[in-house]
């Protein structure tokens, strides 16, 4: 990540949530509606003593169940307002419905969700099950390695969402960034409210044998509309395949974005989709999302200290999965391991195991493409372990026909 | 409706309808449909009344006519009819 400071900062210490709260305070957003659950407790929090304060002119909304917040969320977003929520886990979870409806409608509404464990049992610490397993339901999904990232991507996600017309979750692992306090460099108020500017409203063109009209896509008396009314075999698949090719077209979206964002603030996250780590001449390297990956990056560099070739990448959008950079940037490797929080049961390793090693299935030569399913519940990965999946990888043999995807850190 | 039927490209974004549902024929679902016989009708516009889909036209004078492009045969009127007037046939 490149520093030029273009603008005065200021460096405050936060946490991960209390990072994005600021990030929603200065986004000129209008409605706040939340539930709050542990880790993403103190985002809410921290919103509604803003708004209590006056120091944030929104609609804080208190819900009795995150269904509802979404769906408040949704609702303001759909009558003109700038909309955030945000959630973890079992709160994501219920969010279930809704989250496939704001996606649908094309609803610009911003979420952060902070990475938390599944039940049964509870468990309130990192792990990636809650969003891996809302990566269908049309979000497009940032992953944030720090309390800066997090706060970055927030004010991007604003924008990313209403020139996309796609919501976007922000996600942030659980109490490792957010309840861990970081210095942050927080831009001024102005240059954020620039940034994100107004809210535009998109406008919709009806087919033309309902006469060419143009309407606004929001709810508003003179031009009433109905969304997601009753679309059976003979639209349904025409309205998926829309909002999947819409989805593919967002690449250059969140490219532009983070360029204007970094031309501002000076933090310029290229490449965007995914941030390559001493990859130049190495063998192996370790691929990941989030915040696992600062580890893997000191491992990197004790090992090239030994003269070993590694390195690193982190995969920073998994949604839309960036699936022509990664074949382009993986190809030249010997051994590409691939770090999973998150179990799909029942499957052939880990969400993004799949992605990547069928993303590289038709390149005429591919790397090894091993799976190491880490850190369930909060779970450490220290660095010893990090350590031996190098080894492994940099010793790894010619692709068996059955993938090789382990536990790390589990016991036998 | 099925020779307007418009591709992925052409319909308007964000799942917004875009078809009136008037002109969305959904009693080609039915199974059952309603006849009426006028000599029973007492044009007491129960019929109308409870019908969930509306598929009841009445001007609140002659005997009701049923929809049958909106009607889903769920025979409610036949069940409400106080004069046994209606009586759902197979179609």
């Amino acid at each position: 990540m490149a520093v030029l400071k273009k603008v005065e900062q200021v460096m405050m210490a936060l946490n991960g949530d209390e990072a994005v709260a600021w990030a929603v305070k200065q986004s000129n957003v209008d409605v706040v509606s939340a539930y709050p659950i542990t880790p993403q407790t103190i985002i809410v929090e921290r919103i509604s003593e803003f708004v209590n304060n006056g120091e944030m002119d929104a609609e804080f909304i208190h819900v009795e169940s995150e269904h509802s917040a979404l769906t408040a969320a949704w609702g303001a977003a759909l009558a003109g307002a700038r909309a955030f929520t945000a959630t973890a886990a079992n709160g994501l979870a219920l969010m279930w419905e809704i989250l496939y409806i704001t996606a649908s409608t094309r609803v610009p509404v911003v979420m952060a969700v902070v990475n938390r464990a599944l039940s049964a049992p509870i468990n309130i610490h990192n792990d990636h099950s809650d969003t891996m397993g809302a990566r269908d339901s049309g979000w497009i999904q940032i992953y944030s390695e720090d309390a800066q990232e997090a706060y970055d991507n927030t004010i991007m996600a604003f924008k990313i969402a209403e020139e996309s017309l796609f919501p976007v979750m922000v996600t942030l692992d659980g109490f490792t960034i957010s309840h861990t306090l970081q210095n942050v460099s927080v831009l001024p108020d102005d240059v954020v409210s620039d940034f994100v500017g107004v809210r535009r409203i998109p406008r919709i063109k009806l087919p033309r044998i309902h006469g060419d009209k143009e309407i606004p896509l929001m709810f508003n008396p003179k031009y009433p509309i109905t969304f997601g009314p009753l679309d059976l075999y003979d639209y349904y698949f025409e309205h998926k395949v829309q909002q999947n090719e819409a989805m593919k077209e967002t690449f250059p979206i969140i490219e532009r974005v983070h360029k204007e964002y970094g031309e501002i603030s000076g933090r310029s996250y290229e490449p965007v989709f995914m941030v390559p780590y001493r990859t130049e001449d190495a063998d192996a390297i370790i691929l990941g999302l989030s915040s696992t990956m600062s580890v893997v990056k000191k491992v990197v560099d004790d090992l090239r200290e030994r003269g070993k070739k590694v390195g690193a990448i982190r995969l920073r959008v998994f949604r839309p999965f960036p699936a022509d950079f990664l074949r382009r940037e993986l190809s030249k490797f010997h051994a590409v391991g691939v770090l999973d929080r998150c179990i799909s049961f029942g499957g052939e390793g880990g969400p993004l195991f799949n992605e990547v090693r069928s993303a590289l299935y038709g390149l005429p030569s591919r790397p090894i493409v091993h799976n190491y399913i880490y850190g369930l519940g909060g779970r450490d990965l220290p660095r010893s372990l990090i350590v031996k999946i190098y080894e492994e990888l940099l010793s790894a043999r010619a692709e068996p026909e059955v993938p090789v995807v382990k536990y790390v850190g589990v016991r036998e | 409706m099925s020779s307007q039927l418009v591709g992925w490209r052409d319909l308007p974004l964000g799942a917004v309808a875009f078809i009136s549902s008037k002109e969305y024929p959904t009693g080609e679902w039915a199974v059952f449909q309603p006849k009426i016989d006028e000599k029973k009708c007492i044009k007491c516009g129960l019929c109308w009344m409870y019908c969930p889909d509306s598929a009841y036209r009445w001007d609140g004078e002659g005997v009701p006519v049923p929809d049958l492009d909106h009607c889903k045969g769920c025979g409610i009127c036949e069940v409400e009819c106080p004069t046994k007037a209606i009586e759902m046939i197979r179609v």
